[in-house]
């Protein structure tokens, strides 16, 4: 997994609520077997027109945000199916942090595997990102897990709550698998036993 | 200390609490299926790693098979066809036992679980979907994964787990004729929204809920997710216990008694605490209909479509601007006014015996509006075949409807069954989300009888005043 631990960029926004993983990537591109490639399709019914040119009304397609390492959304974000190709897709979309007030369970699972950092700041925090993002350009924060803190330059000052083993496994870049795996013997005995049960 | 259902099935799963890390929890059962699995498999061969319990996982072919007839020689579809092929090659690679096209046991991974005994009371069940929670019915922990979590299990047949909250959630009183299980989860999803219960397991209790059958229970917690918990549970009792018996991978005999008299164990103790409670009213419970774009935006068939200044919050106000301009429909429209172009019945949610049983009883001897494309994909091609005995299918037919073959089909639409853009349908799924059904589509989720007589009519109308022969 990628390493996450500090980030300066340009922050993008998404000022909607509750958008499904449906959207952020639309099941016809569900059919790859591999992990890539799913970029390029990421919110493709508000991205593109009909004959797939961008559409210029979708914010995201916006100069001024084209080079966003940062997401701020409404809340809920990540609602519905439980698919990975989401984050696979938002992650090709160069996004590397996510900034709502709340995300759905199985997203923000899916996010931390694969270090797409969920971030979740008050209603008052996500506004003043949301309020200053769409204003003007440039605007940008910084994500730093090691402190749990995202900054900006206008006085912005937020914290937010990490689980510590995720923390940990982010900062780090390590494998969840392979964390457990070290846990073998414990998995043998809670087997042996389980078997005799059954 | 009295514990929840809950807190028993977690506590027996607990493999290990190592300090500072969340707990990590045996899975009993894992359910693959073609879409979210390839990526899993292939980074366990990536990394030398084995499937550790073969025998604890089983995979079927169900997100995006077409359903008609022609699928036996060949998916058309190339891109589809190469992610069957590849969960072909991994199930016989890793030992895994795969329900292909042609078994009588394929079909919608939520649907076949149960029906072929898999699912059992006290269990830990995950798959790559978030529709999982549908196994809860029989008071197992159940709950959807992504494919990285997939891969955890397929390695170590555990899963790291931050310990859920509780919620009850309880549904007092009794249906009225024509009132179903998808109403009373339809109408607690419109009660909370679709973020209402993150990060809580609910358990259902309350009279209503004692009294549905097993597909009605099914159905309630199928839909779990779509308030925002990832696991919904109902005790089991004499009604799962009969439900099961017989099934083909249930325990026989006494086998079967000494299971039961475990799974009695399982139910919440009487002084055991939730962190939440929700009460709802099922003696006053009418059928419902969804008129937006997540499966919280519901109206009453009796109702209007709701004004986006019905609202207070700007979000949900912003929310239902987009959602009607998209669902092209006026605030103040009667939900009965709604004409219809498609009738979609399937599904996880709807698409089991019972259902189809159901909304036979209300298409006998009727015919399809002229207006109406309507279609039935069967849960599973064991329910199909049971359904052609009892002879369903022919009612179906006579009255217009298309009976096609098994799969997740126009739930999702990741196979040739889409709506083009503008179509409107009436469909016993579980997301209205834009485009879910294919892009443009306009998708009103209801129960399986309202489906059936929207088919018969062009439009909503309240089948509680249905006359069945």
């Amino acid at each position: 997994m990628e390493k996450f631990t500090r980030l300066t960029s340009i922050v993008a926004p998404l000022d909607r609520a509750n958008v499904d993983t449906d959207q952020i990537i639309p099941k016809q591109f569900l059919k790859r077997i591999e992990r890539t490639g799913f970029g390029e399709f990421a919110f493709f019914d508000w991205r593109y027109l009909e004959d797939g040119v961008p559409n210029p009304d979708f914010i995201l397609n916006e100069d001024r945000y084209r080079d966003a390492n940062i997401l701020v959304g409404g809340r809920n974000f990540g609602s519905g199916s439980s698919r990975e190709h989401a984050p696979w897709a938002l992650m090709e979309m160069g996004y590397k942090s996510i900034i709502a007030t709340s995300f759905a369970d199985i997203f923000r699972n899916n996010c931390m595997q694969n270090g797409l950092l969920p971030v979740i700041l008050s209603e008052s925090e996500v506004d003043t990102i949301m309020a200053r993002a769409l204003r003007g350009s440039g605007y940008k924060v910084t994500v730093d897990l090691e402190t749990q803190t995202v900054t900006d330059d206008q006085g912005l000052n937020a914290s937010f709550d990490v689980d510590p083993f995720r923390k940990n496994s982010l900062l780090e870049g390590l494998d969840d698998v392979g964390i457990t795996m070290s846990l073998g013997e414990a998995i043998d005995s809670f087997e042996e036993k389980r078997t005799a049960r059954w | 200390m009295a514990k929840t259902m809950f807190e028993k099935i977690w506590e027996q799963h607990i493999v290990a609490e190592p300090e500072g890390q969340p707990a990590l929890i045996y899975i009993d059962l894992h359910l693959v299926h073609e879409v979210t699995s390839p990526q899993a498999f292939e980074a366990l061969r990536l990394t030398n790693r084995k499937v550790r319990r073969p025998d604890l996982t089983i995979s079927t072919v169900d997100h995006n098979l077409p359903t008609d007839n022609t699928r036996n020689e060949v998916i058309k579809d190339p891109i589809a066809r190469i992610q069957v092929d590849t969960l072909r090659k991994n199930c016989k690679d890793t030992g895994v036992v795969l329900y292909d096209i042609d078994s009588e046991a394929q079909g919608i991974v939520h649907v076949i679980g149960p029906e072929q005994g898999y699912t059992q009371p006290g269990m830990t069940i995950v798959c790559g979907d978030s529709h999982t929670s549908t196994h809860g019915a029989f008071g197992s922990l159940a709950f959807g994964i992504g494919t990285s979590e997939v891969e955890h299990v397929l390695a170590t047949q555990t899963l790291r787990q931050a310990k859920p909250k509780t919620m009850e959630v309880r549904f007092n009183g009794e249906l009225k004729k024509g009132v179903t299980a998808k109403d009373m989860i339809l109408a607690a999803i419109g009660e909370v929204g679709t973020a209402g219960w993150t990060g809580y397991v609910v358990e259902y209790t309350g009279d209503a809920i004692k009294k549905l059958d097993m597909a009605g229970r099914m159905t309630v917690c199928n839909m779990t997710i779509e308030g925002g918990a990832r696991a919904g549970l109902i005790a089991p009792d004499d009604t799962t216990f009969d439900w099961m018996k017989g099934r083909k991978f249930v325990p026989k005999g006494d086998a079967f008694d000494s299971a039961v008299a475990e799974w009695r164990e399982l139910a919440t103790e009487e002084d055991a605490e939730y962190d939440e409670l929700l009460e709802i009213d099922c003696d006053s419970l009418v059928p419902h209909v969804s008129w937006g774009t997540n499966p919280g935006q519901v109206a009453k068939i009796t109702d209007r479509v709701p004004a986006p200044d019905d609202f207070e919050d700007p979000a949900d106000v912003s929310s239902a601007e987009h959602a009607l301009e998209y669902m092209g429909l006026t605030g103040g429209t009667q939900i009965e006014d709604i004409d219809i172009d498609r009738v979609f019945i399937g599904s996880c949610t709807n698409a089991r015996i019972e259902d189809l049983r159901s909304a036979s009883e209300i298409v006998k001897g009727r015919t399809v509006a002229s207006t109406v494309r309507a279609q039935i994909m069967p849960g599973s091609t064991l329910t199909k075949m049971l359904a052609e005995k009892e002879g369903l299918d022919q009612i179906f037919k006579d009255a217009g409807f298309e009976w096609r073959e098994s799969g997740c089909s126009m739930c999702l639409g990741m196979n040739p069954d889409i709506l083009v853009p503008g179509e409107r349908c009436a469909s016993t799924s579980n997301r209205n989300f834009e485009g879910r059904q294919g892009k443009g589509g306009r998708t009103h989720l209801v129960s399986p009888e309202m489906a059936a007589a929207a088919a018969i009519e062009g439009h909503f109308v309240d089948v509680r005043d249905w006359e069945t022969e």
